[in-house]
């Protein structure tokens, strides 16, 4: 099991949910089980979301592994300078 | 004595990080020899121009070029007809229409038709006979008028994403981002101080010397090449794709030496049209952008609006802290209101917080990213909040913020937890500095402040080669903007164990080695220079292979120590790298070896600065006196270069702080694009700027390297802003604080204790 937080902005298709326990071994099987459960919310993280994973942040993470236990955020990927 | 061999800058274990030898680029570019953007000519070339809207806001009716392809010399001509129709995401097609106007021109300096001619002169001749019709619209020029009910709109169909519910009236609003954490108030009922004010912020450029550059050269087989000075040729490359339409691989882009960029080279403006207009005339053409170009037509800063309000205790603790942010994004969406918005109270863990941004259009050109993207507007009212609560508390402002400050398995305001940080050593590293307990003169005050940066990782790719005299050849696709090419060749010579002025780092263009990301989010010596360890890791296998098959033994027996194969016990005499590479053809062939990543690891970066200004009570001038910074860099791999990173980015966030703003008529025309008229700092205006490296290593980096190129410019803005106040007693809220605005602060503002 991970624990997957959702930032204020996601938490109208979570119904207000702030954090929720899901089984994912994988970004994208992250993915696929949240938006079965809140419709919707794989459109909303399909582009320009980068995903935490016990603090790490990393882009393009659709095929990441999530280790099990791990804490997983939604961000806003970031440009820089 | 090398510097290398001197214990005083040698690292414990390392031979060649964290030395300071002359950086490989360095004699080309002290002795004029080194090739930037304009440098080139090619026989035949044509010189371009480029036709810009004279009008913040209108509609293009017709552009009739007739006359001035008449022109003798005038050998093409490039308006939005020669161009597709714009595709891909809402971002790509934005781009597409900001490097080339269609139906509207959305501010002063956008893209109307662009010309190539045998002359610079004859270009421009040919864009006054180029006749545009216009029907020419209201303006909105700031997020307050554009935020307002009934504003002109620049979008017909925009609607804001991320409210609930949705908007059912399109706006000048392209977004809003909340990020929220406790019970904002309980947070509020458990400060005994609170302060609430709100700050604006200016647009300001990079100000990079070297204006934007390209030459392309089109050939009838539907191929071009382009040289261009960029912060990432790649890049350059896919959106230049973009906006004509082509495969990517139809462009060969050639990076040429970059004469600053600061974020603002990561996009293109000029490249396609060259591509085209090279592509018409069937011969080269060079495109150059004069200052007032670079200025009305390139991507600034965003200015910002930002209202807050932050509440302590007694005991020292920030018990609640409330933000409403507004950014420019120029003329589409894409300020960085997200970052600026999670940047904003990231060095603190406050327990009850909101923050409310949005991005919001307006008639200025579309703003790009500009070191630490959006951290230093919303730093700016934090800082100078915090400096204010710690005042009003009668606690030391360090001592305030070491007490708040965030540490490794804290919760960031954005979400995750955070990993190994290094903040509280920089706040250390400036309460103990001599700095910090010298005596102020007359008129003079002191200000604290600190900023965060998240760094980033992203793709790279390198290639390292065994020449065969045993030096190495070091491959990356990572434009050389802030010394990387020395980062990359010391930890190539640490890896390899062979002299630093063995390995030679070559910049490659877009065919000569694999996909980089651009050289931006301080990302380059942790990314780039992973793929490096990586491939130079690569190559040491084979040399110890090579060792094994040259001795007979399993490579099991071999090891790699200070650049030669060793036998685990001795037997064998060992083998250079020389010696290995000279005998290449009998063991395998060349050596070589490539890595590519999409890197993880990224460690964030933290900035603590101190300032001393003097301020002139008649005129409201005034003068850094004396300033220090301290940043956690992680690993220092050449310490010069990141001390010129960290005060590279204090100099612009004084600049920022103090003289540096986009002064817009009435008629939303921008009055001063000159630098006469914006003054950046320059070096006669300011003391050496004491840079303290914090070395916290970043444990998800082969030698703990943090990026080190952003974060310094993000406390400037406050820490100035802070020194200002303690030397006249008036809190400034809005920038730049030009002596018109601090004199008007001291005559009429109301003295503060």
């Amino acid at each position: 099991m991970v624990r997957v937080f959702f930032s204020a902005g996601l938490r109208n298709l979570t119904g207000g949910a702030a954090n929720i326990e899901v089984e994912a071994g994988t970004v994208k099987r992250l993915l696929a089980e949240l938006d079965a459960r809140y419709p919707g919310m794989a459109e909303r993280l399909s582009e320009g979301t980068a995903v935490a994973i016990n603090g790490e942040i990393i882009n393009d993470a659709l095929y990441e592994p999530i280790p099990d236990g791990a804490e997983v955020h939604f961000l806003e990927a970031l440009k820089g300078g | 004595m090398t510097i290398a061999d001197d214990p005083a800058t040698t690292l414990p274990g390392y031979k060649w990080v964290g030395t300071r030898p002359i950086r490989p680029d360095g004699f080309d570019k002290v002795t004029g020899r080194a090739r930037f953007g304009a440098d080139l000519t090619l026989a035949g070339m044509l010189e371009g121009a480029v036709l810009r809207s004279p009008h913040a806001h209108a509609r293009i009716v017709s552009i009739d070029t007739t006359k001035a392809l008449a022109l003798p010399g005038v050998k093409a001509i490039v308006t939005g007809a020669d161009f597709p129709e714009p595709a891909g995401n809402p971002t790509d097609q934005d781009m597409c229409r900001n490097a080339m106007a269609r139906e509207k021109v959305l501010y002063e300096g956008h893209v109307v038709a662009a010309v190539a001619a045998t002359s610079k002169r004859i270009a421009r001749k040919a864009l006054d006979a180029i006749e545009v019709q216009y029907e020419v619209l209201p303006h909105v020029m700031t997020v307050d008028e554009a935020m307002a009910p009934g504003a002109v709109l620049l979008h017909d169909g925009m609607i804001t994403k991320g409210m609930d519910p949705a908007p059912t009236e399109p706006s000048n609003v392209a977004s809003r981002v909340v990020y929220q954490r406790g019970e904002l108030d309980k947070g509020f009922a458990d400060a005994d101080v609170i302060v609430e004010r709100t700050f604006t912020t200016k647009p300001v450029h990079q100000g990079y010397i070297e204006p934007h550059a390209a030459v392309a050269d089109t050939t009838p087989d539907g191929r071009s090449t382009v040289w261009c000075s960029s912060q990432g040729h790649f890049a350059m490359r896919a959106y230049s794709a973009k906006v004509l339409g082509w495969d990517p691989s139809r462009l060969k882009v050639i990076p040429a030496e970059i004469g600053g960029g600061f974020g603002g080279k990561t996009t293109i403006y000029l490249e396609p049209l060259a591509v085209r207009l090279s592509q018409k005339a069937g011969r080269p053409v060079r495109m150059v952008m004069d200052r007032d170009e670079v200025f009305m037509a390139t991507g600034p800063a965003s200015a910002s609006k930002v209202t807050i309000k932050m509440g302590a205790n007694k005991a020292g603790e920030i018990t609640a802290a409330e933000l409403w942010m507004a950014y420019e994004a120029g003329a589409y969406p894409g300020s960085a209101i997200g970052a600026g918005s999670m940047t904003a109270l990231a060095p603190y863990n406050i327990p009850h917080f909101i923050i409310e941004g949005f991005d919001v259009v307006v008639n200025k050109p579309r703003v790009y990213s500009y070191r630490a993207p959006g951290a230093p507007q919303s730093a700016f009212a934090v800082e100078s909040v915090v400096d204010e609560l710690a005042h009003k508390l009668g606690i030391d402002p360090i001592d305030f913020r070491l007490q708040n400050a965030v540490e490794e398995g804290m919760q960031a305001p954005y979400g995750p937890k955070y990993q190994k940080i290094g903040f509280k050593e920089t706040l250390e590293a400036i309460k103990h500095h001599p700095h910090y307990s010298a005596p102020l003169g007359p008129n003079q005050g002191r200000g604290v402040a600190a900023g965060f940066w998240f760094n980033a990782g992203m793709n790279s790719s390198a290639v390292v080669h065994i020449n065969e005299d045993g030096n190495a050849t070091v491959v990356t696709g990572s434009p050389d903007i802030g010394g990387s090419r020395a980062s990359m060749a010391l930890m190539a010579a640490e890896e390899l164990g062979i002299d630093y002025n063995r390995v030679r780092p070559v910049v490659a263009d877009t065919e000569q080695v694999g996909f980089n990301d651009v050289t931006g989010g301080s990302r380059v010596t942790l990314a780039t220079g992973a793929a490096v360890v990586d491939a130079c890791r690569k190559v040491i296998a084979d040399l110890r292979a090579r060792a094994a098959k040259t001795w007979d033994v399993p490579v099991e027996q071999v090891e790699w120590v200070d650049g030669q194969a060793q036998h685990v016990d001795g037997s064998q005499p060992p083998l250079s790298l020389a010696a290995i590479a000279k005998g290449w053809a009998r063991t395998g062939g060349p050596i070589s070896a490539a890595a590519t990543l999409n890197a993880r690891g990224v460690g964030a970066g933290f900035s603590t600065q101190l300032v001393d200004v003097e301020v002139d009570p008649e005129t409201g001038h005034t003068s850094v006196v004396r300033y220090t910074t301290a940043q956690d860099a992680g690993r220092a791999i050449h310490p010069s270069y990141v001390e010129g990173q960290l005060q590279g980015g204090v100099v612009q966030g004084i600049g920022w702080a103090l003289n540096e703003e986009y002064i817009y008529n009435a008629d939303g025309k921008m009055d001063n694009p000159s630098f006469l008229d914006y003054r950046i700092p320059v070096a006669s205006d300011l003391p050496m700027i004491d840079a303290v490296i914090v070395e916290v290593p970043n444990p998800g980096h082969p030698y703990g390297v943090r990026g080190v190129g952003e974060v310094g410019i993000v406390p400037p803005l406050a820490a100035v802003a802070n020194a200002v106040a303690a030397a006249t007693h008036r809190r400034f809220t809005d920038l730049p604080l030009s002596p018109p605005r601090v004199l008007d602060g001291i005559l009429n503002g109301t003295e503060e204790s």
